[in-house]
């Protein structure tokens, strides 16, 4: 009998499937004993909170999915259906919509957490990639689903960002076409989007199975950013961070619940309750508040880059947008190679943390530029400051590529870090000393 | 709480500790498995029909223009119904058939509300299919009522079964006489 | 946790730094406000009342089911009846042809237009839209529409209104297509007595297009009440659960 596993389990009902298939070893293994730094903050609980909504979304998704109809004639209507008729319809499309967002919200969080404690670099590159592939994935589905309810901003937004692709030389305008089915956003389109919105979360999961993979290879990083030496540093994961994940994940349910009953709309768009017009556009055009900072920079770039002294035109603006969007994601793909200083976590990087910092504020800004239209008065408690939006965006986008590709690179060789704690014990005894002289 | 570091696996506290934590790892328990029956009930309970399939639950039909010895075919819930006007002749068959050569033995009497009016489910039931026999025209059978040209499953003029694979008589659906010229079924 | 709290913090800090300049919409305490809010039934019906009597004329609202207004506090007969004031498009009968017959209660609301080029045809080009998400379909929600409704007015000296449109103080742009709707006071009377002025009658018919919007609002604010409820009893014991497995 080769290759039955020896398991140690005493139930005799899981002892006959763990030997077949050792799952039980396998999750005792990767969950339960899990060698795990014992210095954790709330920031860590985020990858939990994110599988959890990868769950809700495909849930709620797959029991909206019985009664969407993808036809252009049908669809806004059968989301009223399922608003209106469906038992607990309203509850099921307030979740989906709102748990986009609360997806969002800890996709960003935990990514911040990934930059700021240098989770990204060796040997957690791969990881790190990992991760901006799901981010991408993610992206995708979000932008596919909004196109679903068929309302204005679904179908003016389809328009704007399928259009993107026609800034490609030559081949745009065919795979424009390819992408719609047909000469714009119609019936072909909706159908080909909810087949692939269906489709992505689960090639979303088979990444997230990677990604936790990866990170079970390497271990998890911790905030001291020192690697566990001693298993005084660790912790198994059960009961300790099994306990800690529920309790986020319950107070984090408190903030989803918040949003899903009480302002179930205040991150939408009034104009999605306006069914789908190819003959109106909507006065302001906008996607998400998760994708108002890559809109900004999508809109920062208004000039055409020419060769110098000619009429020759190189980069067009429409063009050097898409290109300066999909660089700003391109470069944090880069960013494991942009940063190799050996000091991972921002707390014993005292520049390279006010610069992070300085990077939150300005992706929040270039938030905001993305929300108003670029020729709007910034105005800031009613007064106008003299410059427009676009200004900010663009500001914000020489910012934010300046520090991936200056910035980063220079801290990694130059900056003057402080001295690392001998070990994660050691930090966390350094800690529970500070606050026993303080008590 | 530092006392607490070295005692996870219970060891440490007998007695009132250890009932304590169990006490309220029980109650977690409890909650969760509550919370996971209300995140279970509206997902299930979304699958129910809809309100307005519910609403389409009944149908009304102007018997008015039915004459004696035809059938009206309506739908009801997705299915045909027959609506057929007896003749008297059709009524004393109905109700003096023999029970005893019956696969599904009933009286006519039970099966209809008013003699003239026999209101069942178009739908045969040995597989499904939908028999012939509105018009007067159409294959009746031998008694009468209906012919499934699927299987050969026979309905007399009270829409039972009396020959052929069919185990049971066609329905009688739930119905009520609105006025002497509507009737609501379902 | 504080690095964290300092990251929701900043984030929320620059959001209403940067509030839109945009026309302030009377603010009213809507019964249907709040955490414990519901709509009051008395001015649903009256609200149905006025947009059966004088909305319903330009405006449909097929998201509605004339069963529907059974939240409104009516009993089947009285929806029935309802119902059957319209007459409602069916068939094709035996013959293959479409006929006419009774609104049922499972009908949706008849709209005054089989489609939109009709509408536009009856209205001088401008489309009533279809009322049933109004609310929810504007931001300023119920104040917005209270607004329009009350908000039409003499231009501003020098303000050129073109033939066929209207000045509306809060409609954007100020011209709007449709004439006022609530001309006068006493254009509706109310069934149950109530004074039917111009103010009233806006409040009313506000009151119900904002249930026609959210009729689940009652069901989902007091779900919202039980479950947040449950939730933070939950995360108190899980606050102990974690303490108990022990301190990392």
């Amino acid at each position: 009998m080769v290759g039955l596993h020896k398991s140690e389990f005493k139930n005799p009902v899981i002892r006959w499937i763990d030997t077949r298939l050792p799952i039980f070893t396998l999750m005792q293994a990767e969950y339960g004993k899990f060698p795990t730094p014992k210095n954790f903050n709330a920031l860590w609980n985020f990858g939990a909170f994110a599988t959890v909504m990868l769950v809700a979304m495909i849930v709620t998704g797959i029991f909206l999915a019985m009664n969407y109809d993808p036809n252009t004639g049908h669809a806004f209507d059968s989301v009223e259906h399922i608003m209106r008729d469906v038992n607990f319809g309203w509850l099921l499309r307030y979740l989906h919509s709102n748990g986009a967002s609360m997806f969002f919200a800890v996709v960003y969080i935990h990514t911040f957490r990934g930059m700021y404690y240098g989770s990204y670099k060796a040997p957690r590159e791969l990881l790190w990639i990992l991760g901006m592939v799901i981010f991408l994935l993610l992206m995708a589905t979000a932008f596919l689903g909004y196109t679903l309810p068929w309302g204005q901003m679904s179908f003016w937004g389809a328009t704007v960002i399928t259009n993107l692709f026609s800034a490609i030389p030559f081949v745009g305008k065919a795979i424009v076409t390819w992408l719609w089915g047909g000469f714009s956003v119609d019936n072909p389109t909706l159908n080909r989007f909810f087949a692939f919105h269906f489709l992505l979360p689960f090639v979303i999961c088979a990444v997230v199975f990677l990604h936790i993979w990866a990170l079970h290879m390497t271990g998890s990083n911790n905030p001291t950013g020192v690697e566990p030496k001693t298993a005084r540093d660790t912790v198994p994961f059960h009961p300790y961070y099994t306990a800690k994940d529920s309790l986020g994940i319950v107070i984090f349910f408190i903030i989803y619940g918040i949003f899903t009953f009480y302002f179930p709309n205040v991150l939408g768009h009034p104009d999605n309750y306006v069914e789908a017009n190819p003959m109106v556009t909507p006065a302001h055009i906008v996607p998400e508040w998760y994708f108002l900072p890559f809109y900004a920079i999508l809109r920062a770039v208004t000039w055409t880059i020419t060769i110098p002294f000619t009429k020759i035109i190189l980069i067009e603006a429409k063009l050097g947008g898409v290109l300066a969007m999909f660089g700003s994601i391109a470069v944090l793909f880069a960013l494991p190679w942009l940063d190799r200083n050996p000091v991972r976590s921002c707390d014993y990087r005292p520049t390279y943390k006010k610069f992070m910092w300085a990077l939150v504020v300005v992706w929040v800004l270039l938030g905001q530029a993305g929300g108003h239209a670029p020729d709007d008065h910034v105005m800031i408690f009613g007064a106008d400051l003299g410059f427009t939006w676009v200004v900010v965006a663009q500001l914000g986008m020489l910012y934010y590529f300046a520090h991936f590709l200056v910035v980063v690179p220079w801290l990694s060789k130059h900056e003057k870090t402080l001295p690392l704690p001998e070990s994660i014990e050691a930090a966390v005894e350094e800690k529970n000393r500070a606050k026993g002289a303080k008590a | 709480m530092g006392s607490d570091k070295h005692c996870t696996d219970g060891s440490c506290d007998a007695g009132h500790g250890a009932s304590r934590r169990d006490f309220i790892y029980m109650t977690a328990g409890a909650m969760a498995a509550v919370g996971a029956g209300a995140v279970a009930w509206p997902l299930l309970n979304s699958m129910e029909p809809a309100a307005d399939t519910l609403a389409m639950s009944t149908t009304e039909v102007d018997i008015s223009g039915i004459v004696a010895g035809v059938g009206k075919t309506v739908m009801w819930q997705g299915k045909p119904v027959f609506v057929r006007h007896r003749t008297p002749e059709e009524i004393k068959e109905a109700e003096q058939a023999d029970n005893a050569t019956m696969v599904d033995p009933q009286r006519d009497e039970d099966r209809v509300q008013k003699p003239e009016w026999l209101i069942v489910v178009g739908v045969c039931t040995h597989l499904g299919c939908v028999p012939v026999g509105e018009q007067p025209t159409e294959n009746r059978g031998e008694f009468g009522g209906w012919f499934c040209p699927c299987h050969g499953s026979q309905y007399d003029t009270s829409g039972r079964i009396r020959k052929g694979p069919a185990p049971k008589n066609l329905a009688v659906p739930p119905y009520k006489f609105v006025s002497d010229t509507v009737v609501k079924i379902g | 946790m504080t690095r964290l709290l300092t990251l929701l913090f900043a984030v929320m800090l620059a959001l209403p730094a940067f509030a839109h300049e945009e026309t302030k919409y009377p603010h009213v305490d809507w019964p249907q406000d709040g955490m414990f809010g519901t709509y009051d039934r008395a001015s649903l019906q009256r609200g149905y009342q006025v947009y059966k009597q004088v909305c319903s004329a330009c405006h449909a609202m097929k998201q509605m089911s004339y069963r529907n207004l059974s939240d409104l506090g009516y009993n089947e007969d009285q929806i029935k009846a309802l119902a059957a004031e319209v007459q409602v498009q069916d068939g094709p009968d035996d013959s293959g042809n479409m006929f006419d017959r009774p609104g049922k209660p499972s009908d949706h609301f008849k709209a005054p237009f089989p489609n939109e080029k009709a509408a536009r045809a009856a209205n001088g080009g401008a489309y009533p839209k279809d009322l049933s998400l109004m609310v929810k379909a504007r931001e300023g929600h119920s104040d917005y529409v209270h607004a329009l409704l009350t908000g039409f007015e003499d231009p501003p000296a020098g303000f050129k209104v073109p033939a066929g449109m209207y000045y509306n103080k809060y409609f954007e742009g100020h011209l709007i297509g449709m004439p006022p709707p609530l001309s006068a006071d006493g254009l509706v009377s109310y069934a149950d007595g109530t004074v039917a002025t111009k103010d009233q009658m806006a409040r009313d018919v506000t009151e119900f297009l904002s249930w026609a919007s959210e009729p689940e609002l009652e069901t989902r604010k007091k779900m919202g009440l039980q479950i947040l409820i449950f939730l933070g009893i939950f995360a108190v014991v899980m606050y102990f659960v974690k303490n108990k497995s022990g301190k990392a």
